[in-house]
This record gives structure tokens, sequence and C-alpha cells, in this order.
């Protein structure tokens, strides 16, 4: 039984219809990459899987570890081992990180049928990760990303999802606004969790991501639709000709060249 | 009309069975009380009372009564002397315009509480509790509703330093119309909170005026809890060079409603003045943030900055809020601004992707919007009572 498996998903925000009909199968151990322009509903499928309530889901089946996902709260998806890094981490002033993720793991390890962990325990557990990405145990006290920079937000992701140990890693552009050594980081926690028992959707626009956390399947999502599927090759192609290779207009592309 | 007209003879009789005081204070009683007849309960017509309709405490019949009063302070702070008590009773918060604090100085008697802090560093608070518990707000052979008029005077000496405590609190109904007065002399640093915790029935009114002497500095944290019915009303003056931080907190739920006026009157130059209220409010519960900066004619390089944030969590709550600024000078910084805002769903939304639930978040969020202030308080017990009450007040049931 596949890890995850999405049926014929249809998802709108207001009146518009952004995904329109998605299929895709993700068995455990494997990476799949979902490219294509602005606007073609990478993000919306990205957050569509985390249950965030903006998108209503108009029709289609979604599967994951052989339950409806679609019937549960985004709460319950994390418990269950659902993670999306964000595109736009949040920042929630008021709120410390180390706060944040100790309950955060906590409230996991509580549906997993594990012991809570005490502050000392989590600090323990925690302080590997953090160097392994580079974080300053300081961001520890701060608020949750407020006043991080793009790649400390986005390293803050990686290192939550290392933390939380989730089965199924949606990554949501996580290579946006970061330099190369910043994505070389990010990219070496993501293939440092890269597991057998462990499937994830990596979604991007730029092939340089995959350059470093090299999928097993590529998809090209084209307004709503996976358009084409194949393997890492196709990330590249990609990047020779372009979304217009494919006879795909991208957005951005299109208003460069007005 | 005539049954708030009825209630006033009420206040006379209580006005007129007390004790004759001193001459001096009985002379001060009986002009507070003619102005009190004169102006009477305000109401909604009147510009400053628009949004808070004292008609409940108009109409009902009080007696007066006495708070416990309970009084902790650190050794080397004194009573006031009488002479020292005559020359500042009631000359920093008049009576003239404020018909609550005319019938607060129309019933003054022994029960005031007049401290003057001498200069040194007082690091222990000086703590005063009015408390109206079920003994005092119920008699059985008065059914008449109890009025408690607390009247704090203190009077810091230049140089000093010191930290005050207030506490309201009680049982069942009651009417808490308290005004205190703070003097700072020059120099002064005092670091001041209220601390509003009475009865979900009781109606509290209270005024606090505070004159702040060349280059002192006075933080208060205004903190309103509990009461059907609540208006604070806080005035600073400043010196020259003088400080003011006044912040305040407002949590309201049910059918609670909570009004703060405050009034930062820069007098003289080179002041500073900060001002951060936030208030959260659920249920059917509303608020009023008024809170007008004057910079007079001499005030010039003031520098003032006035915040007012809300957190609505529910539909039904209502908060008008309202920045007045009248600036005379024309060499000064003065910045305002207000929000009110509901819990942001995208928050919600990263904390439920971590595996939070929905009502977790929600308390975890609301708590985060008070933080800032709950920061600012020095004292620890208060901070932890407060953090306290924050996750009471709005926690949602949640299985985890």
């Amino acid at each position: 039984m596949a890890l995850l498996e999405i049926k014929d998903l249809h998802a709108t925000v207001g009146d518009r219809e952004i995904l329109k009909g998605i299929d895709l199968t993700v068995e455990a151990g494997e990476v799949h990459a979902i490219m294509g322009p602005n606007g073609s509903g990478k993000s919306t499928l990205a957050q569509v899987l985390a249950g965030r309530e903006l998108y209503a889901v108009t029709g289609g089946q979604v599967t994951y570890d052989g339950k409806d996902l679609l019937a549960l709260t985004p709460e319950d998806r994390a418990r269950e081992g659902i993670f999306l890094a964000f595109q736009y981490p949040v920042e929630i002033p008021g709120v410390s990180n180390m706060y944040f993720l100790k309950a955060a793991l906590n409230t996991i390890r509580k549906h997993r049928n594990l012991p809570e962990l005490d502050a000392m325990d989590f600090l323990d557990r925690i302080r590997q990760k953090m160097t392994a990405m580079n974080m300053d145990q300081a961001l520890l006290n701060r608020p949750v990303n407020a006043g991080f920079s793009g790649g400390e937000k986005k390293r803050n992701e990686i290192f939550q999802m290392a933390v939380l140990e989730p089965r199924l890693a949606i990554l949501d552009e996580t290579d946006s606004g970061l330099d190369i050594d910043a994505l070389k980081l990010v990219a070496a926690g993501v293939n440092a969790m890269r597991s057998a028992d462990r499937a994830m959707i990596v979604v991007t626009h730029y092939q340089r991501l995959l350059s470093e956390i090299v999928p097993d399947y590529v998809h090209v999502l084209a307004d709503g639709r996976i358009v084409k599927s194949g393997g890492k090759e196709l990330a590249l192609e990609l990047e020779a000709g372009g979304y217009a290779a494919l006879g795909i207009q991208d957005e951005a592309e299109a208003v460069g060249k007005r | 009309m005539t049954a708030v007209a009825e209630q006033i003879g009420q206040w006379l009789f209580e006005f007129t069975r007390q004790e004759p005081a001193e001459p001096w204070l009985q002379h001060l009683r009986e002009r507070a009380f003619a102005r009190f007849t004169e102006l009477g309960f305000p109401t909604t017509r009147d510009e400053e009372w628009r949004f808070t309709n004292v008609a409940p405490i108009a109409r009902e019949a009080f007696r007066k009564g006495h708070a416990d009063k309970l009084l902790a302070a650190p050794s080397g702070i004194e009573e006031l002397t009488r002479e020292d008590l005559e020359r500042h009773l009631g000359r920093y918060a008049g009576f003239e315009q404020n018909a609550f604090v005319a019938l607060n100085t129309a019933l003054l008697c022994c029960g005031v509480i007049a401290l003057r802090v001498p200069r040194g560093v007082f690091t222990h608070p000086i703590e005063i509790t009015y408390d109206v518990p079920v003994s005092v707000a119920r008699d059985p052979n008065e059914p008449a509703p109890v009025s408690i008029h607390p009247r704090t005077l203190i009077v810091v000496a230049p140089g000093a330093q010191c930290t005050i405590v207030e506490t309201y609190k009680g049982e069942g109904h009651y009417f808490t119309n308290a005004v205190t007065e703070i003097v700072a002399g020059d120099g002064a640093v005092i670091d001041h909170y209220k601390v509003e915790r009475e009865s979900p029935e009781a109606f509290h009114i209270a005024t606090m005026q505070v004159a702040l002497g060349r280059s002192a500095n006075f933080t208060t944290h205004n903190i309103s809890l509990g009461g059907a019915l609540v208006r604070n009303d806080i005035g600073v003056t400043l010196s020259e060079g003088a400080e003011a931080t006044v912040n305040g907190l407002y949590l309201v739920n049910g059918t609670q409603h909570v009004d703060n006026h405050t009034v930062i009157d820069h007098a003289k130059p080179h002041g500073t003045s900060h001002e951060l209220y936030k208030g959260i409010l659920d249920g059917h519960s509303s608020a009023v943030f008024n809170g007008r900066i004057i910079v007079r004619k001499d005030a010039q390089k003031t520098d003032s900055k006035q915040t007012n944030k809300n957190l609505v969590l529910s539909d039904d709550a209502v908060i008008d809020t309202k920045p007045e600024l009248q600036i005379h000078a024309d060499d000064v910084r003065c910045t305002h601004g207000a929000t009110i805002g509901q819990l942001d769903a995208e928050s919600l939304f990263y904390l439920q992707s971590r595996g939070i639930g929905k009502a977790q978040a929600r308390s975890l969020l609301t708590q985060a919007f008070a933080q800032d202030i709950i920061d600012r308080i020095k004292i620890p017990e208060l901070r932890n009572q407060l953090e306290k009450v924050l996750s009471e007040k709005f926690h949602e049931r949640s299985n985890y």
C-alpha cells in the first residue's frame, strides 16, 4: 500500500479552481519533486495536504497510510506524521521557539504513545540537530521566526522537521530566497533525513534545489494538473528548455517578456 | 431623571450622617459634595462618557461601607503628617469636572491611606489591597448594596525610588469608587501597578492622578481583569525632563465593560511618555480606550508615543478606541496608533501544522498577544498570576 495516494483532487480558493484533478502516488522511501510555473497550483497542493482551511477540496480523495487524509484536522495530520515546511514560515511574536517546538514534539509523542519530554531531555535531543543546521542556540529563546532572516527561517523549518521526524515531509519552495551556501546546508539537512520509511514531496520552481536533493520522480504541474511525470532527468530538461519547451506558459516568464 | 435625583438623596443621607471632620477636611468634603450635586452622574451625552453608561450605578441606592484594607509597606515608609495630608489631599485629583471624584472626596474620612516615601531606595513594594469580602458586601441589617470609596495618597520624596501595587478585589455586588493621588518629587522613580480583579458583579470606577516633578520617572501598569462595569481615569502631569510610561492590559469576556481613559499632560519641555494599552475581548464584552496626550506650549522637545492594540476573539465583542492629541508646541515628536484584530489564521495553521491542537494554538496566540505587557512587569508573583488568569480566562476545552 502506498504511503500517499492522491486521486483526482480538486480544490478551490473562493470561486477559483486551483487544483483541477491531481493524481499522485508516493511510496515510503521515495522523493518526489513537483515543479511548475508560478500559479500552477504547487503551493496549493502542499497546503491542501497539510490541511489549510483556506482551500476547499471540491472533489477527489487522498489516502495517507490507509486513512482518509481529508477527514483529518491539520493537527491530526501532523500527529500522524505529515510535515509541511512552509514557503513563508510564519512569525509568531510572544511564543518562544523553544516552547513552541517542545509543545509540538510532545503532542506528537503523546499521539504515538511515547512519554513526553521534559525541558532537559528535550534540549539534549535537539542540541545536535541545531548544530547540524548551523543554528545558534540563542534562536531557541527568541519568538518563533520573529526577526529571523529569510535563511534562518528556512533552516528553522528543516530543523523542526528533523526534530519532529515526520513520515511524509512536504517542502514548499524551501529553496526560495536562499543563497547557494544556505541552500546546500538546507539540502544536507533534508538528505540526512532520507530513509526507507520516510517519503518527501519537494515543491520547487527551479531545478537547482534538485541537484542537491536528487528526486526519484519529477512531476510537472501546470494549470492545476500534472502534465508530465518522469525521472530526475525531467528536471534537467526543464532547466535547459524552460517550461515553454513543454508548451507551458510561465506567468513569471511571460510577464518578463512583456 | 427622578430616579437619579432620588439616589442623590441617598448620597446626601450618607454624606450627612458622617461624623464631622476637622475643619479643613469638613470644608473639602462640603465643597466636593456641593459639586457632586451640581454635576450629577455623567450620562452618555457627556463626551467623556460617551461609550460608558453609568446609569446602573446612578440608579441604585448604595450605602457607604468600608473595604478591608491591607497595607504592607517596607520599613522606612511613613504615614503622612497631618500638615502634609492637608497640603496634598485633593490637590491633584480635582473634583470640579468628575462627579465620582467629587463623591469620593465628599465621603472622605478616617480611612485614607496616606504615605510618605522618604529619600532612599525601597526594593520591596508598598502593597495596598482594598478587599470587599462577603462580610462587607452583605449586611443582613442593611439591604442596600455597599459602596466603598478608597482614597490613597502617596507622596514620594525627591530622589526616592519605590514600587507600589494597588489591588482591588471582592465578592458579590458592590460599587468601588476609588481615587489615588501620587506625587513624585524631583528625580523620584516610581514603579506602579494597579490590579483590578473585582467580582464579576461589581462596579469599579477609579481615578488616579499623578504629578511628576522634574526628571521624575513614573511607570504604571494598569491591569483590568474583573468587574461588570469598570472605568479607569488616569492622569499624569509631567514637569521638565520627566518620563512617564503608562501601560495597561484589559482582559474581558462575558458582558464585562472596561473603559480606560488616560490623559498624559506634558506641561514642561523635554518630557517623554510611552503608552501601550492592550486588550483582549471575548464573548459580548466591550472596551473603550481613550488616550489624550496634551503637549503644552512650553513643552518643547516632548517625545511621546501611544499605542493601543486589541485582540477581539468573538464576533459580539465591541471596542471603541480613540487617540486624542492636543499639541500646542512645535518642536515635538508624537506618534500614536491603534489596531483591532483577530487571531491570525496563518499563525493558527502554522501551529496546528506542527501538531498543536486548535484550542491550544488559540490560547497560545492569545497569551502571546499579551506577552509583551506581561514581560514588562517586574514583580514575578504578579507576572505569574497574570499568566494564570490569561490561560484560565481564555482557555478553550481540548483533548490535547
